[in-house]
């Protein structure tokens, strides 16, 4: 009974001084988009990030990423890459479009830590690099929980 | 083995643009979280969405993650002629689910 009730505040202590082992940052983040650009500059547009800029619960958040493109030539969308600031690691996801693709766009649900800004790079098929970026609050963040 | 949840049209006409959406049971436990006696759960992720059409690529979606459980992507595919549509999951532990969809050309 006492081992039980140790374990279980020290897993609620553990929760308390760090819900997650380590943290992503805003240096973080712009390390992982550096390495993304290798040194091409990047511009503001084309990129269009929908997220909801309120977020009730953190755990599972719809996002849709889409860049204006015609899928052809040096037009074409060849990756995006979706990054977040606080969450414990930058990267959220990175996709790439094959000459099947339709339209460089993809809707996914992903999960939020922390109120932060959330990122997105468009790697064109002439190298070029198009960015956006939306600050998202939340109230319940994902993994406050620890337990199943 | 988990089974796939996928929406895609049987068919389409040439040219057309149309959305494919997936999901794929999938804990997607980050690795992050501490369990019930304060270690970490290990992660047990999908790493990988690959989706071709007709022999040719359509996306490859590396997750990280921070993408929610039971991932959902939906996407556009363009289809030319008719084929099928070939749907793999891989991740964590051997994780492995695939799916396909035979896709008409009108």
């Amino acid at each position: 009974m006492n081992a039980t009730r140790r374990t279980t505040l020290a897993g609620i202590a553990a929760l308390a001084v760090a819900p997650f082992g380590a943290h992503a940052t805003p240096e973080t983040m712009r390390a992982a988009i550096a390495a993304v650009a290798s040194g091409r500059p990047m511009r503001e547009g084309k990129v269009t990030l929908d997220i909801q800029p309120l977020v009730d619960n953190g755990n599972t958040v719809p996002m849709r990423v889409e860049i204006d493109s015609r899928m052809e030539g040096a037009d074409r969308v060849r990756a995006i890459h979706v990054f977040n600031e606080r969450n414990p690691q930058p990267h959220v996801l990175s996709v790439a479009f094959g000459p099947q693709a339709g339209r460089a766009s993809l809707s996914t649900r992903i999960k939020l830590g922390d109120t932060q800004k959330v990122v997105a790079v468009a790697e064109m098929e002439d190298g070029t690099l198009w960015t956006a970026g939306v600050d998202v609050i939340v109230t319940i963040a994902a993994c406050i929980e620890g337990i199943e | 083995m988990a089974i796939p949840l996928v929406n895609a049209p049987a068919r389409v006409r040439r040219g057309e643009v149309f959305e494919v959406k997936t999901l794929v049971a999938h804990p997607m436990e980050t690795g992050f979280r501490p369990g019930m006696n304060g270690t970490l759960i290990p992660r047990d992720i999908v790493q990988r969405l690959r989706c071709r059409f007709a022999g040719a690529d359509v996306i490859d979606v590396a997750l990280s993650p921070a993408v929610a459980a039971n991932p959902y992507v939906a996407f556009h595919v363009r289809a030319e002629r008719s084929g099928t549509l070939e749907l793999t999951w891989t991740g964590d532990n051997g994780f492995s689910a695939s799916h396909s969809v035979a896709i008409a050309v009108e």
